[in-house]
């Protein structure tokens, strides 16, 4: 009983918390590109623009709701919810932080440590390309349709290159759950500077199946008139918006985990502090990386144009997939070399 | 507990499987269809094979289905597209089916008698042991089906190249 209890309160703090920082992630793309672009961004709802998120989700709950009168109702109305539900399933097996021991029992701060992490993810990831594409299709508008085949297309690409960047990260960790992964990078072997490699096709992919700047071709006003969410008005397109938030946070927790030691920090454990606090200290680590990404993700959304859809494919099937198995075939070597195997 | 959900998922299975065959638009279809996956596995969680799971749901449900769905919503059909079955076909796909029905349970019928073998290993389906039993017993079906995918990949590459044109 007390067990379920526990997870239950770690569900609503993992989901709770994965909302704030989405929410804040709208106000931090918008400051930021304000600061690339040598402006002030939201400043006026609340001090420093703060209550920004809050108005416009009260202006996206306000407006009024058309759903296009041939559509198929239920399919129009159930895109957007698997969007939303598929970005939001993936933060269940990310390990937030070590266990915090109160009264003798341990109580780990990750939801579930399922010994398959790594495929759950894909897992998930590969079922969230169905929001997108039901959405397009019961939209029953031809743009909307393009762009859903244009969403899908690109992120099903860039999945093969992602599963097979992070198979070198797999054979020299020996292991699929995302915890066991955190664990051995403990101290400052972070798997970056093992397989660099991977890490940077791991991003690149990354960037592609948030839809991200330069990837986000599904969205294209001169074009697609808006994209696969042309028809979509109110918080259905808000749950759309912000199901892509959502992915940018959870993307920039599995990269922390994977590739930069998760709750990890050299020298960290050294301090000699109480087994709590050191549980909140490492969650804390865990978060600054993730922010880091996330302000990398904007970062780049301001610093590199777009590309055509044409090169895009080039660059995933013929720059990044034989690019990750030529990895997978270095590591093999260099660990057979190294007497790993 | 165990065995609740394995009739309800068996339930869903089924009642998916079948709205599958009955839905008129095909895009529905498929959409039942990967619901229909996700209860397999639910089965093959139920038997404690995580990786078979999570392979299942990434290759069939995340990569198949979604080209199903491509060319079908492409193709956009409806049922003024379709060209109407003859009635012929209709008799003899019914009688095939029939016949396979009724081969499944006679199959079945006997197996209550047949003796149980060993007590399964159920620890066979977590990812260690299923690496080892793959790569040490069973290595050249392995191989030799990793090499179909190869032949099948080369075709299907070659089918999608450009023609070139002379000029």
């Amino acid at each position: 009983m007390e067990f379920i209890i526990y997870k239950i309160i770690l569900i609503s703090a993992v989901l709770g918390l994965t909302l704030l920082v989405a929410m804040y992630s709208t106000y931090a793309e918008r400051k930021v590109a304000a600061f690339m672009q040598d402006r002030l961004g939201p400043n006026r709802a609340g001090p420093f623009g703060l209550l920004q998120p809050l108005a416009d989700g009260i202006k996206m709950f306000m407006k009024e709701e058309i759903i296009p009168d041939v559509s198929n109702k239920v399919l129009f109305v159930l895109g957007p919810c698997i969007a939303m539900v598929t970005a939001l399933m993936t933060g269940v097996v990310i390990p937030w932080g070590p266990d915090l021991i109160i009264g003798g029992t341990h109580y780990p701060l990750q939801i579930t440590d399922v010994n398959i992490g790594v495929l759950y993810v894909f897992g998930v990831v590969s079922i969230g390309v169905y929001g997108i594409m039901i959405g397009g299709w019961a939209s029953n508008n031809k743009y909307a349709l393009l762009g859903a085949i244009r969403a899908s297309s690109q992120m099903i690409s860039y999945e093969v290159a992602m599963g097979l960047s992070i198979i070198s990260i797999i054979m020299m960790t020996g292991t699929l759950s995302l915890r066991e992964i955190v664990e051995q990078q403990a101290g400052a072997h972070w798997n970056v500077f093992y397989s660099p490699l991977a890490f940077i096709i791991f991003l690149i992919c990354a960037f592609a199946e948030c839809n991200r700047t330069p990837f986000d071709l599904p969205e294209c006003e001169t074009e697609l008139i808006g994209g696969y969410h042309t028809e979509y008005s109110s918080m259905k397109l808000g749950f759309y918006l912000f199901a892509e938030y959502i992915n940018m946070f959870i993307s920039s927790a599995i990269i922390s985990c994977v590739f930069f030691g998760g709750y990890n920090f050299p020298g960290v454990d050294s301090l000699g502090l109480s087994n709590n606090i050191m549980a909140f200290l490492h969650a804390g680590i865990l978060f600054g990386k993730i922010f880091f990404f996330i302000f990398f993700f904007m970062w780049v959304r301001w610093t590199i144009p777009r590309f055509r859809y044409d090169q895009l494919m080039n660059l995933g099937w013929k720059g990044l997939l034989p690019l990750s198995m030529v990895n997978i075939f270095i590591t093999g070597i260099v660990m057979y070399l190294a007497g790993k195997l | 507990m165990t065995q609740y959900f394995f009739y309800f998922l068996s339930f869903l299975a089924i009642f998916f499987a079948a709205l599958v065959v009955l839905s008129k638009n095909p895009v529905h279809s498929v959409l039942y269809l990967i619901l229909c996956f996700f209860s397999i596995a639910g089965h093959y969680i139920l038997l404690n094979a995580q990786f078979l799971a999570a392979v299942h749901i990434i290759v069939y449900a995340g990569a198949i289905m979604v080209l199903f769905l491509f060319v079908l919503m492409l193709m956009n059909l409806n049922r003024d597209s379709e060209p109407p079955k003859s009635w012929q076909g209709k008799v003899a796909a019914t009688l095939a089916a029939g016949l396979l029905l009724l081969v499944f349970t006679a199959s079945i019928k006997g197996a209550d008698a047949l003796p149980s073998g060993n007590q399964p290993d159920n620890t066979v389906g977590l990812l260690t042991n299923l690496g080892k039993t793959l790569y040490n017993d069973f290595m050249l079906p392995f191989e030799v089906s990793s090499i179909l995918f190869l032949v099948a990949m080369v075709g299907a590459v070659m089918i999608g190249k450009r023609e070139e044109v002379s000029e």
